[in-house]
């Protein structure tokens, strides 16, 4: 049974009321750190560590903006671990691609209570900027985005957070709800016995479940569910073949800036980098002849194909490719829609569970005969 | 305008099907020549990458030859080959590549008349199937 703990808080005092939690678990020795989205001064939202109690003032949890993958940060805290437990405030996708990386042993989460918040969407990282220029703040964002009006003036939540089935987060100790939490409130919720235990430490008071929840998040992932199927089938229509596929990537300059966003690009070095792929000048002549021309810089599609072998069985669906495009690429659709089909495949889902097995990483004597269609 | 000859670039596994295309010439089987054979020491080691650069660079299938399910030398790097191929026809077909030009079979080293035959089947669906589409776009597609 879950346990769970009212924060009602005046406006403008949301974070406030979060801090106050976040100060309680430090004070109290549930955990040595907490890493938690803080305002940076007066613009910007990011990730920090906090170590000491004093410093939780500027926590703001629900802010919409993830300008770097949060999977990527816990891999930094924990790869190698400090031995200090450590409270990690993450959005759901982050959480998936964290479980990810988990099975590919680059976070260990031994020392972690894993927090989750309900995510509504963020923006990006530019727009995020604007919002904030505007008077927007998260709780004008739960309260609007409750109200399915995300957009505000000339942009909107990113792609991958209007098709994303995920606003609630799994794998979790502890959960910051918001969906279904009537305004002017936000629940924590204890989901894992370690969590409870620091909701208790915490010092909140334990109160009662959120009468709207369940009801509010189905609702959402339906939406977003019939949204994903309506991208998907859109982004398929369109680039059935490789030409098509080489029309959408033809603004791409090779700077491979996706793959350095992505959190389950998991290679800690691309063989994109390596004197794998650097050619002689003879060799470009090579391949220049054979067509009589070479588009330079070459194996642009290559690069994206192999990412996507290397990556869609882990794709999370998150869209920091997407944010991360100089040249304005909407890659999310491509990753994804393969994702979807190879993680199918395998009837795995990236995120689900550190203990389903990534589909590489084994094999069956007695598994897709269909490959070779030959009998012994 | 002479009949379209397919290219079909296989990667044969050296303790099998490399030994089968061998056996298959000493044997005088005669088997077409469009597929041009690379030597690998194991089907498990064929990188998806290898694929991708074939047709890429515009060969018209790719065909992996290993070693029956039990008889890998190296144990089980045609389980694991298996398993990459499942993955990579699931990207590929999305975009117009489909298992009809990318196989993978199991032929044993004594399997000279299968490696004949599998030879010959892929060139016959390979002309029926035509030019593989990515080769219209010729380097530009990189």
């Amino acid at each position: 049974m879950a346990t769970f703990a009212k924060l009602s808080f005046n406006k403008d005092e949301l974070n406030k009321e979060l801090s106050g939690f976040f100060k309680g678990i430090l004070e109290n020795g549930a955990v040595d750190a907490v890493l938690a989205p803080m305002a940076q001064g007066k613009k910007g939202v990011r990730l920090s560590l906090v170590t000491s109690a004093a410093n939780t003032g500027a926590v703001d949890p629900f802010a919409p903006v993830a300008a770097v993958s949060g999977a990527k940060i816990a891999s930094s805290l924990t790869a190698r671990p400090s031995g200090r437990k450590v409270a990690m405030v993450l959005r759901p996708c982050e959480i998936r691609a964290t479980v990810e990386l988990v099975k590919l042993k680059q976070v260990n989460l031994d020392d972690v209570l894993m927090i989750g918040m309900d995510c509504l969407g963020r923006y990006e990282n530019t727009d995020f900027t604007k919002f904030q220029e505007q008077g927007g703040t998260s709780e004008s964002f739960l309260d609007n985005a409750q109200a399915g009006k995300t957009a505000t003036g000339d942009f909107d939540v990113a792609g991958a957070c209007k098709i994303c089935e995920f606003p609630a987060a799994d794998n979790i100790d502890l959960r910051l709800c918001a969906i279904g939490s009537g305004s002017g409130a936000v629940h924590i919720e204890a989901v894992t016995e370690k969590g409870k235990a620091a909701l208790e430490k915490s010092g909140v008071k334990i109160g009662d479940a959120p009468a709207g929840r369940d009801e509010a998040v189905k609702k959402l992932v339906a939406v977003r569910t019939e949204a994903r199927d309506k991208k998907f089938a859109e982004f398929r229509a369109e680039t059935d073949n490789f030409q098509a596929l080489g029309e959408k990537l033809s603004a791409c300059i090779n700077c491979y800036n996706c793959r350095v966003a992505c959190p389950v690009c998991y290679c800690k070095e691309c063989v994109f980098v390596t004197d794998t792929f650097r050619h002689t000048g003879d060799q470009f002549m090579m391949w220049a002849d054979k067509g009589g021309l070479l588009k330079m810089p070459n194996d642009t599609m290559f690069y994206h194909l192999t990412r996507i072998t290397h990556m869609s069985l882990f794709c999370v669906g998150c869209g920091q490719c997407t944010s991360a495009c100089p040249n304005d690429i909407d890659l999310m659709p491509l990753f994804r829609t393969s994702a979807d089909k190879t993680q199918a495949k395998f009837s795995y889902q990236a995120g689900r569970s550190v203990e389903e097995e990534q589909p590489m990483a084994g094999f069956e004597a007695d598994e897709l005969f269909e490959v070779t269609g030959q009998a012994k | 305008m002479s009949e379209f000859e397919p290219k079909i670039v296989a990667f044969f596994c050296n303790w099998c099907t490399f030994t089968a295309a061998d056996l298959a010439g000493t044997s005088r089987l005669s088997y077409p020549p469009n597929i041009k054979i690379i030597r690998v020491m194991c089907s498990g080691m064929v990188d998806p990458k290898f694929v991708l650069k074939a047709f890429l660079n515009g060969a018209d299938g790719v065909l992996v030859g290993g070693c029956w399910p039990g008889d890998c030398h190296y144990i089980n790097g045609n389980f694991k080959a298996r398993r990459r191929v499942a993955l990579l026809t699931e990207i590929l077909k999305q975009y117009g590549i489909d298992e009809e030009r990318f196989w993978l079979r199991w032929i044993a080293a004594s399997e000279g008349n299968m490696l004949k035959e599998v030879a010959d089947l892929m060139t016959a669906k390979l002309r029926e199937l035509g030019p593989s589409p990515l080769q219209q776009m010729g380097q530009m597609v990189g």
